[in-house]
């Protein structure tokens, strides 16, 4: 069952030197599934994240066929009928809790915010729903976390108390934008299993961007390869390995693996005309 | 590990609560500040070419005039225990005579301050309620129309001379339309009618119910209010504009509107929130700026307040009156800082 299809579609950007393409025509579907879409920055993933969710500030241009959330195409909404689906049927999680989390607010706080946006309910419900989504991420102490700032917590910890924040509407789909790239090594493991459960366990949508081939291949079935704004090459997660395209054979070669030991790790070169091919579809 | 034991035991004081250290530690850093400008108040008035005993007896008075009156400010003394005296009166609140009226200088100020108090309030109340949210809507909407008029607007703040504006104010308004009342804070007609409580007489007329003099008393007030908070937003909404910019770009901003939010709760209910510290900075030193600054305001609406008074006292070289002036705007100050860092602590739970 298609959650989301998305059909060529651009985001760009005017500057002095004349506009910028940072996603040129990109086009998939998303069901139940974890999809992973990797590529280096500058490759215009976490743009197409963010215009889906249509979060693009003017001067920037969001142009596509359809955007459709079951069938519903989101470009076509006003941005108070936008304002139900962010958070409520497609919420996001980013990068660095240090900075995605208002440092002068109470946790609890902005936990709670995020329920109550969706739901005509009191404040002790919220508050109550509030402590179980911490449960949830494994916080030990949901009452003592729920008084802390944010600045009281660990990355780990922030990032789990983002994914509680983003998932407590119960949205359809999560877009996790690099959800542990600021994060310890140690952790990083731990934060994805939390939020793989839950996906599974909501039976959720995942897009999952990130730059490490090794996490996606993991925690996806599918997986989307991006270079320079567009899909260069669409493959079943486990099967990543056996990637036909030079860009994604050059990044799998420029990994260091424990089994087949190498003195020199290669590098990758790039070939303009990667650039100038039409994008892939990444339809399932 | 002899030792120590014995040091416990000699010692059996607890440690201090942290509110009472926090206080202590403030009380001590506003005794250094005040000793420090208590001493250059100090080394200003002696360095200044005035002979204070002259300046009290007269040039016709006889030399065991002039003597006894030398002993009796103290001078015959060595200057570091002039020094002490000098502090020890500032201590009690006695700032000396002002050699103009001779009376204690302490009187004319607890006279005159409430005047610019008034005026400056008003004037930072207007700052603030127009130039925070000018600042905020500039920033939101950064590049637009209403961008670029707060832009001229905080222009002209800037760098029209004010002694200008009033002149040009009292014309137009006072002048040509009488919308307003002119220079002084009552007409004749009401003066001494409200018993001083506060100095105020906003205030005072309010407290007393005395409705007429408050509006004759605002009519007054409200031109010289309008061009002091005229200044003061172009600071305050400058300063509002690039704080919110900054904001504006972060990533709780986009979180929030992930949630759902609308633009309006994403900018007060979030960005806001986290440039409240940065601008009380702002207003607390504006506001100190009202108080010391409005000189010429003052002088151009024969406002009679703690500026004019200053600059009566220095051009008639009445010392005491200029050194106890001073004093209590460095005192002024001292207390907006240690308020605004007070509600630093409310307002950035970094900061405990």
């Amino acid at each position: 069952m298609t959650l989301l299809d998305v059909q060529d579609l651009w985001v760009k950007f005017p500057t002095r030197q004349g506009i910028f393409e940072a996603v040129r025509g990109v086009s998939f579907t998303l069901g139940k599934e974890r999809l992973g879409i990797v590529g280096e920055s500058g490759s215009g993933k976490s743009m197409t994240g963010r215009a889906i969710l249509r979060l693009i500030r003017p001067p920037g241009i969001v142009e596509a066929d359809h955007v459709a959330l079951e069938g519903t195409d989101l470009l076509g909404l006003s941005e108070k009928q936008m304002r139900k689906v962010r958070g409520e049927r497609i919420s996001m999680v980013m990068q660095d809790p240090k900075f995605s989390l208002n440092p002068v607010m109470r946790v609890g706080d902005q936990i709670m915010e995020a329920y109550l946006l969706h739901n005509q309910v009191g404040k002790a419900e919220a508050r109550a729903k509030s402590l179980e989504m911490l449960q949830a991420v494994s916080i030990r102490d949901p009452e003592r976390v729920m008084r802390a700032y944010p600045h009281e917590m660990s990355g780990g910890m922030g990032q789990r108390i983002m994914i509680a924040m983003m998932l407590i509407p119960n949205p359809q789909i999560l877009i996790a934008d690099e959800p542990t790239s600021a994060l310890d090594v140690s952790v990083q493991r731990q934060v994805l299993n939390i939020m793989d459960d839950l996906v599974k366990q909501r039976g959720m949508g995942l897009i999952f961007i990130s730059h490490d081939l090794n996490l996606v291949s993991e925690f996806c079935d599918r997986v989307l390869i991006m270079y320079a704004g567009r899909i260069v090459e669409t493959c079943a997660a486990d099967r990543l390995h056996e990637a036909q395209h030079p860009y994604t054979r050059g990044l799998l070669n420029s990994l260091p693996r424990l089994d087949q030991p190498r003195r020199k790790l290669d590098v990758l070169t790039r070939d303009p005309a990667w650039a100038e091919v039409p994008s892939v579809g990444g339809k399932a | 590990m002899a030792l120590t034991e014995d040091k416990g035991e000699r010692h059996p004081r607890a440690p201090l609560a942290p509110w009472l250290r926090g206080t202590l530690v403030t009380l001590g850093s506003i005794s250094v500040t005040m000793l420090g400008l208590l001493l250059v108040t100090f080394v200003i008035g002696r360095v200044m070419p005035i002979d204070p005993v002259l300046a009290i007896v007269g040039e016709r008075a006889s030399q065991s005039t002039y003597d006894a009156v030398y002993e009796q400010l103290g001078l015959d003394k060595p200057i570091i225990v002039q020094f002490l005296y000098y502090l020890g009166d500032v201590v009690r609140g006695d700032f000396g005579m002002s050699l103009l009226n001779a009376r204690p200088v302490s009187e004319d100020i607890a006279r005159v301050f409430p005047a610019t108090l008034e005026l400056a309030t008003l004037g930072t109340l207007i700052g603030v309620f127009l130039g925070v949210p000018l600042g905020v809507i500039a920033a939101v909407r950064r590049g637009s129309w209403i961008d670029q008029i707060a832009r001229v607007v905080a222009l002209v703040g800037y760098s029209m001379p004010i002694f200008w504006l009033g002149l040009m104010g009292l014309l137009i308004f006072y002048g040509i339309l009488g919308w307003v009342g002119g220079p002084g804070r009552l007409d004749i007609f009401y003066q001494d009618i409200v018993p001083s409580r506060t100095g105020m007489i906003l205030l005072d007329s309010a407290i007393a119910g005395e409705w007429g003099v408050f509006r004759n008393a605002f009519s007054h007030i409200v031109l010289p209010a309008s061009l002091l908070g005229y200044y003061s937003l172009a600071y305050i909404s400058r300063m509002t504009r690039s704080f919110m910019l900054e904001q504006m770009s972060a990533e709780y901003v986009t979180t929030a509107r992930v949630k759902g939010m609308s633009e309006r709760a994403v900018i007060w209910g979030h960005a806001f929130k986290n440039i409240r510290v940065q601008l009380i900075t702002v207003i607390a030193l504006s506001y100190a700026n009202l108080l010391e600054g409005s000189v010429l305001t003052e002088i151009i609406f024969s406002w009679p307040g703690i500026g004019s008074y200053i600059t009566t006292a220095l051009l008639s070289a009445d010392m005491n009156a200029v050194l106890g002036g001073t004093v209590v705007i460095g005192l002024i100050f001292i207390c907006l800082n240690i308020f605004s860092d007070l509600l630093y602590k409310v307002f950035d739970p970094r900061s405990k």
